[in-house]
Formats: structure tokens, sequence, C-alpha cells
């Protein structure tokens, strides 16, 4: 190989989806596998980026992780102008091209036209675009030795489609990334969820981002129905979690889905999800406990935390607390007998969490979390900050017209100290934005539920 | 690693003691990479009491064994309480206190009475 090609281009074709994500996600993989890159072109609409790295092995490093990515393709050509697209084609070296246009190398080409629309005979004549290609092999519509790209992209414009492509690219498929994943782990299938249970995708994307690999420990203190423990499990985390609520955990909340109201509920918790993916062997433990108490000894490290924090949006925010008389809370047939629980500030959530952060993961590992935002009030500056804790990526999910949520990621930079500092806004400005925040999520939630109604037929 | 620091007037609250009422034995795939990978994220110590509270330290030695990448029995053995061994029902036991908290279905819970937090 000669030194021009060793550093090789490659189109990475992203799913349109979770656009605000897609970029740290490539990142926390490079950096997690040991990935050079350049980036050549990556823009906010435009799902076809292009990247140089050292190696083809590289970039299926990258696929191997990635749940934003559809496919890496090897670039050929890539041009605005249809005319000189071609030329490119045409002027690759033989030497480049010869062992992929082989008599004994099966091949197919694929067709995305991006931002339109074509009919059956359309593609055929668009395929047909190509034949100076001294393709020799046979044809294999399945599993074909080599698989081409020809990509037309149109834009967004749904309303005035251009005639013209804004963009031309053709190359060769090298991997696919890891979207099967997500049908794999849906939650349509999974034992046991809650009404909080985070899709698989983001849980993919946080375990991305958290850097999980195997034989990493992994907690959520705030587990739930454990939604993001599979994720990180997915990727060879030994996971481990928390909560305040002891019939979630143990799966005795009333149930989410409705066919699964009459059936039994054993076999309704953490650990059978993990064993319906075959992860059991990942899975250490479980425990009710409230976060907002000492929990674990000095020595225990983690490799990641990945969590949901409660915003008091879709469940209370609670911590144990005085005021009433206490019941025994062992007793797992009467729910009711559980401690009285206090409010727990948004402001004090996210103090501790940063600080339990900064003392139990191990150096260099990783903090990734939630946090609710007004979106024409946020603001990068007021984000909650630690001394000891760097934030690497913050990636926006848009909910509403004015509400999204923000996934955080910090990286564990120094130990604690005394004098360690942790920022966060103050209690009065967080319970301002919050309710508001809430308010609009429930404004939000009742659209929905008017749209969804003739679907639904309450049975309560 | 699991602690009781959480309790009013206890200060270490570690380790805590382990009492079993049922316990489960499983069969589960040795995974020797798995293991080693997770043997220095234990405290030997403590993995031993515990082992030893629930009746199953005879095999085990007492410290860890030098070199243990390579001494696949000494791994199988660790395997074994790790991975194979789960207390269903029974009691983690502040070693300050003596207060318990109940393990339901194989999870613990550490959820205090009002008057027993600390802050
Ligand atoms: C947004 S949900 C996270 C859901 C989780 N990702 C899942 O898969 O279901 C927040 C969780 O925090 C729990 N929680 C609330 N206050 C808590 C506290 N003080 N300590 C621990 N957990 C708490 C709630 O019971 C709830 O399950």
């Amino acid at each position: 190989m000669n030194e021009s090609s060793a550093l090789r281009k490659y189109i990475l074709w992203f799913a349109y989806e979770h656009l605000d994500f897609r970029f740290q996600e490539i990142e926390s993989i490079a950096s997690l596998l040991n990935v050079d890159l350049t980036w050549i072109h990556k823009s906010a609409e435009n799902p076809f980026w292009l990247v140089e790295v050292r190696s083809e092995e590289d970039v299926v490093k990258l696929t191997s992780r990635s749940v934003t990515l559809r496919y890496a393709i090897e670039l050929w050509s890539s041009s605005s102008q249809r005319e000189d697209f071609h030329d490119q084609l045409k002027s690759l070296p033989t030497a480049f091209t010869a062992p992929y246009f082989d008599e004994n190398v099966s091949y197919k080409v694929k067709v995305e036209v991006f931002g339109s629309s074509q009919t059956q005979a359309e593609k055929v004549q668009r395929i047909e675009s190509f034949s100076y290609l001294p393709l020799k092999g046979p044809v294999k519509l399945n599993n074909p030795d080599v698989s081409f790209q020809y990509i037309e992209y149109y834009g967004h414009d749904t309303v005035n489609i251009p005639c013209e492509p804004h963009h031309f690219y053709f190359g060769r498929i090298v991997s696919e990334g890891q979207r099967d994943l997500i049908k794999k782990l849906s939650l349509k299938s999974r034992k046991f969820i809650g009404n909080t249970s985070m899709d698989p995708q983001l849980s993919l994307i946080m375990a991305n981002q958290a850097l999980v690999k195997n034989g990493s420990l992994v907690y959520d203190p705030f587990v739930g129905s454990g939604s993001l423990l599979i994720g990180a499990a997915q990727f060879g985390g030994l996971v481990m979690g928390a909560d305040l609520d002891y019939l979630m955990v143990h799966g005795m909340s009333r149930p989410t889905r409705k066919q699964a109201r009459h059936k039994p509920r054993h076999e309704e918790n953490i650990l059978a999800n993990m064993k319906q993916y075959g992860f059991a062997h990942r899975y250490v433990d479980v425990v009710v406990a409230d976060f907002a108490l000492p929990l674990w000894h000095d020595s225990f490290k983690l490799d990641a935390i990945i969590t949901d924090p409660p915003y008091g949006v879709r469940e209370a925010v609670e911590r144990l607390g005085t005021a009433k008389e206490d019941k025994n809370i062992s007793d797992r047939h009467l729910p009711t007998h559980i401690p009285c629980k206090i409010h727990y500030s948004m402001a004090q959530l996210l103090h501790d969490l940063l600080s339990f952060a900064a003392k139990h993961l191990r150096m260099g590992a990783r903090l990734v979390t939630w946090i609710p935002v007004i979106r024409l009030e946020y603001d990068e500056s007021q984000l909650p900050r630690h001394d000891c804790l760097r934030l690497i990526a913050n990636s926006e999910q848009i909910l509403s017209t004015n509400g999204s949520r923000r996934l955080l990621t910090y990286g564990k930079i120094g130990e604690p100290k005394e004098e360690t500092r942790t920022i966060v806004e103050e209690e009065e400005t967080y319970r301002q934005k919050y309710s508001r925040y809430i308010e609009e999520n429930r404004k939000h939630k009742m659209e929905d539920d008017h749209k969804g109604k003739k679907f639904k037929n309450s049975t309560e | 690693m699991l602690t009781s620091k959480c309790m009013k007037g206890v200060t270490q609250g570690y380790p805590l003691g382990i009492q079993a009422r049922e316990v489960k034995v499983t069969e589960s795939e040795f995974n020797i990479d798995f293991v080693s990978r997770v043997i220095p994220k234990l405290d030997y110590d403590t993995l031993w009491t515990a082992a030893d509270g629930l009746g199953y330290s005879t095999d085990l030695p007492k410290t860890l064994v030098e070199n243990y990448e390579s001494n696949e029995d000494f791994l199988k053995k660790i395997h074994h309480v790790l991975l194979e061994i789960e207390v269903l029902e029974g009691d983690l036991i502040c070693p300050e206190t003596g207060r318990k908290f109940p393990i339901t279905s194989g999870i613990p819970n550490m959820l205090l009475n009002e008057d027993e937090v600390k802050y």
C-alpha cells in the first residue's frame, strides 16, 4: 500500500434520528477503541458525513459499537456536480478498484435517494448510469461479496424538492452499524418495563458515552426498571443499580403494559430482563436505597455511572425523610408501608450526583446523565459543574416546542479534596424553571393524550 | 461494598454481615477472563467473610492467592461464590448496631426508618 492510500476516506451514513447525539457518540467510540479520526465533512442536517481514518479496521471499529450509524462506506466519489461526480469515479486507479470488479466477485449496487423518492424504473435507470464501471462479477442481491452504494442527497425541504440533488456519493459498503440492537432490545418485547424505561437506542448511546466495555463496572443510582443497565450490559458492562422505589425494583408496581395486567407478574424484574437477553452473568446486584444517603464504602470504585435522575416530570422526586410515624417497610404485601418521603430538591440531587461521581468513579471514568432544559432559557454556563469533573459531551433531545433534555457526559479529572466545589444553580432558579418545565410537558402530554384518545380504552 | 453509613451513630458500617434464610445455587458458564477481571475490583477479605457467613468458605483461601490469573482452580472457586450463589432471602447486618437490612427476592433493602436517618 502506498502512502497516499494509507489514509482512507469513508462516508459515515447516519440514521436520521437523534441528530445531536451522532457526533458525540462517534467521538466516544473513537476514544474507547483508540481510533484516530479526522472529520472532513459533518453537518447538522446531512446524514452523510465524511471522515478520514488510518485503516479500514478503524472504521469497522466505529460501526461495531455505534447505534446512530447505519453504514460505513469507503468513499469512491463525492461531488455536488453530477458530471464531476462521474468523472471522479471513472478516474479511480485500477489498482484500487480491480479487486472488486473481478469476475469471481459477486456484487450489487444499492441506491439511496435521500429527501426524494424513486420508482423501480428510476432506480434501474440510476444503476444503469454506472454502466461504464468494468464490473465483471455476477450480480447477487443476497449476500454479495461486495455492495456498492450510490446516494443522491436532495436535502430536507420536503415541499420544494429540488430537481437535481445537492450532492452525489458513491462507495463500497464496509460495515453496518448496530441498529439491529434497537429491535433486539425493544421495550415492546421486554419482560419488565416501567413508565420511565428509556428506549434502547438512547440506552445504548448512553453506554457508548460512558465508554462501557467488557468487564466495566456500571452503576445506575436511579435504576427504576433497569433500562439503562440493559444498554450497558449489551456492551459487556457488569451492572448494578439502586432505587428508592421498593415496588418498582421488585416488579410489583402497577403494570404499564395493558396485556400484561392479567398475566402472573413473577419473573418481572431487572434480573428477568437480563436473563431474557442472556446477560444474567453481567448482573451484579440491585439494591433498594435512597440516593440522598451514603451507601457505599469509600473504596468502591466504578468504571461508569449512567443514570436518568428523577426530575419530577414523570415520577416524584423523593428521599427518605422525617415527619410521619414509620411503618414496617419490609412487608412486601403492604405497599403503603413505605417510609414517608420528603421532596428531594433538584439542586441537592445534582449536587449529590456530581459529588458521588467525583468520589466513586475511577480516574478518567465517566458520568452520563440527563438534565431537563427550557429551550429558550438554556445557557451552557449554567450547567452543573464540579472541580473534579470535566464536561465532555452535551447533546440535546428535543421533547416539545419549548422543552428538551440534554445528555451530559462528564469525565473524572481529579480526586476530590476537602475544598472541592460543586456548582449547581440556586434552588430557586431550578424550582421556577422546572415547575414551568413540568407544566410544558404536561401540556404536551395532554395534547398527545388527546390525539391518542380514540385508541385508548381505559379499564381503570 | 455496601455499608450502613447512612445510619445515625454509625461511622464505618462496613463490612456488613450476612445471614441467609434461602440460598439459590445456579450453575453458570465459567468465563475465565471475566473472573480474573473482576477480582481486582473486589475487597477479597469481605468476599471471604461473606462466603464464610453463608458456609461456602471451606475451599476458599483466606487471602487472595498470588498470580491468580493463571490459577484456574482458584478462579473457578471465585466464580462459584461470586456468580453461582445468590442469597434470595436473608439479612445484611450492620456491624455497629446490629440493625438488619432484609434481603427479599435477592434484593437488599437499605431503606431506613425516619428516626434512624443520620442527616
Ligand atoms: C427517571 S426514573 C429512572 C428510570 C430508569 N432509567 C428506568 O429504566 O426505569 C427515576 C427513578 O429514580 C427513583 N428515585 C426517586 N427518588 C430517589 C432517591 N431519593 N433515591 C433513589 N432513587 C430515587 C424513582 O423511583 C425512579 O425509578
